[in-house]
């Protein structure tokens, strides 16, 4: 994981739900076509235009819903940067870490940011700069142990590296 | 200083004497669930780091509900393939797909017990809450990573707690007043948190009624949603397993972060309107919403009493013609039961639809989805874009009560005149 992530910004706003970010509708499609899927209801361009390194910049209770990891998957093989928002729902927050992709919750985010803007994460510390005001806003810090596992690159290369060890 | 349930739970599987919020943990597993989730994901995951054998045969349970009967070939194939990884795994649980909803089922079968932490592939794990088990949702990569290991990390949350004074009106059932939660405090007002439910109102609801607030309490964010055990649970599970447990309880001076109390004696029926689950309006103030299929069923209300009562409103009545009435028991005990108490020849007599134990229509993949503009109320959990069907149509959450009137009249309406 790079230190620094680096990216233009995707906004969405409070309570984006798993059902909208990878549609029910799409679950039985191959990754490489149901990502092409993501956020569709409610802005069918993002999958088409978004960039590897990209951020997503959502509001309150970002990823509330069902258990499908399928939301994370598919931000993951759009080669998403990181994923901040004002508050995450619990599962999407576990399955994120559980998959390496840098989450970060920043209260603040979507004050400061607005779709196009360049920002700048730095998952360690977390914080998060907007490039095109030069400014920087701090999050909440990921704990040690979910940090290891994100750097890592997920819980499974833990889980095989433990298996390997025992 | 006490501890709330989830701080004592989470105490105990981390082997600590005390633990606080915000710390983190590493807890051993009492029980994992998987359902289809285990052909979703998880195995790939558990085969894919190199795992053979589940780390204790006993405490996996595995079950097929969320697409049975198959609907496709590639459905099919994927049931076919659990089965292998189910004998593969050595998993000993197994109960296929004829017995219906994981949650219902681990109950009915004694596996959910006061004070075990249980995982599970499902949002809606906290439904063991109810019986004050420790029951919380986690995705399939960490399904694996439980799988091989029996353990977890675990962020030790804080806890919310509802206090619900007074007496339910006759057909106010617990879905209102979880709906009167949501809509009052939010979707996110427990977001990562326990919650405990207490008071008056929640000691004299039965093991059913609970388990549809614990159910719901994922839909105000959390991680646990507790029924501290009473008479009532330990009565419960007496009839269903002969196994010991120790019903856990908060202490008295545990440390809340916040508590909210709830007057719930002149509570109407509560409706949430979409496209989120806390967009709750009482009946009274809903405008006319004509509806063309009402679903009473789900992990949240497909249990004997909401059958009953549906039933009790549908005797000697039709649903209107314009509307599909879909009845789903949750489990094959609950379908079984109600065959015999003679209800399900009220739903037929009414022209319902009655479906095999499932998940049936409530996430959207499989029987009963709804056509572009059309309008759905129904007993279920999420109210959700697209989620029975298409993106167009519309899905209202309420009580089997408030369903089953409104498929008598063809419209949204308050149940309490079939008291």
């Amino acid at each position: 994981m790079d230190r620094l992530i680096r990216g233009r910004v995707w906004k969405f706003g409070d309570n984006v739900d798993t059902d909208v970010i990878t549609p029910t509708k799409y679950l039985s499609l191959p990754l490489e076509e149901m990502k092409n899927h993501t956020l569709e209801p409610i802005n069918p361009r993002f999958a088409k235009e978004v960039q590897p390194g990209d951020i997503v910049v959502g509001g309150k209770n970002f990823g509330c819903g069902s258990s499908r990891e399928t939301a994370v998957t598919a931000l993951k093989a759009l080669k998403i940067g990181a994923v901040v928002a004002e508050s995450f729902a619990r599962i999407f927050f576990r399955n994120a870490i559980a998959q390496g992709v840098p989450i970060l919750t920043c209260p603040e985010a979507p004050q400061y940011f607005e779709a196009g803007d360049e920002a700048e994460v730095d998952i360690k510390k977390a914080t998060l700069k907007n490039i095109n005001q030069d400014h920087l806003i701090q999050g909440i810090a990921l704990a040690p142990d979910m940090l290891a596992i994100v750097e890592k690159g997920g819980i499974l290369s833990l889980l095989k590296e433990k298996l390997r060890g025992s | 200083m006490g501890m709330t349930l989830a701080e004592k739970i989470l105490a105990k599987a981390s082997g600590r004497d005390q633990v606080r919020p915000g710390e983190f943990i590493t807890a051993k597993i009492d029980l994992a669930m998987c359902h289809e989730g285990l052909g979703m994901g998880v195995s790939d995951g558990f085969r894919g780091a190199g795992a053979k054998r589940v780390w204790d045969a006993g405490k996996v349970v595995c079950l097929l509900d969320h697409y049975v009967p198959a609907p496709t070939v590639k459905t099919a194939e994927m049931h076919k393939q659990i089965r292998e990884d189910i004998r593969d795994f050595g998993i000993e649980h197994y109960y296929g797909e004829s017995e219906g909803v994981c949650h219902q089922v681990l109950v009915e079968k004694g596996h959910v017990l006061p004070g075990r932490l249980i995982v599970g592939t499902d949002s809606h794990t906290p439904t063991y809450g109810a019986l004050g088990a420790a029951g919380t949702g986690i995705g399939f990569s960490e399904m694996a990573y439980v799988l091989a290991t029996g353990e977890l990390w675990f962020r030790v949350p804080e806890t919310i707690k509802f206090e619900i004074a007074g007496a339910l009106s006759p057909l106010v059932m617990a879905k209102d007043v979880i709906l009167a939660i949501a809509g009052r405090y939010g979707a996110e007002a427990a977001q990562y948190k326990s919650v405990e439910f207490t008071g008056p109102a929640v000691e004299k609801m039965s093991v059913a009624s609970r388990m549809t607030m614990s159910n719901m309490s994922a839909e105000i964010g959390a991680k646990f949603g507790f029924v501290a055990p009473d008479e009532t649970t330990i009565t419960f599970l007496k009839g269903i397993t002969e196994q010991p447990f120790t019903p856990l309880k908060a202490d008295a001076d545990a440390l809340y972060e916040q508590t909210y109390s709830i007057e719930v004696t002149d509570l109407e029926p509560q409706v949430a309107i979409p496209y989120s689950v806390d967009n709750v309006k009482p009946i009274s103030e809903l405008e006319d919403v004509v509806i063309n299929q009402a679903v009473v069923g789900s992990c949240t209300n497909g249990r004997l009493e909401d059958l009953q009562v549906a039933a009790d409103i549908l005797r000697g009545r039709v649903v209107h013609p314009a509307v599909r009435l879909l009845v789903v028991p949750a489990s094959k005990t609950v379908y079984r039961n109600a065959m015999e108490r003679g209800l399900l020849n009220v739903f037929l007599a009414a022209n319902a639809i009655i479906c095999n134990p499932s998940c049936g229509p409530c996430f959207g993949q499989h029987m009963g989805q709804l056509a572009s503009g059309e309008v759905c109320v129904a007993s279920i959990n999420r109210n959700f874009k697209g989620r029975m069907g298409s993106d167009e149509a519309r899905v209202y959450l309420a009580s089997p009560a408030t369903v089953a009137a409104s498929a008598i009249e063809g419209k949204i309406v308050d149940p309490r005149k079939y008291a």
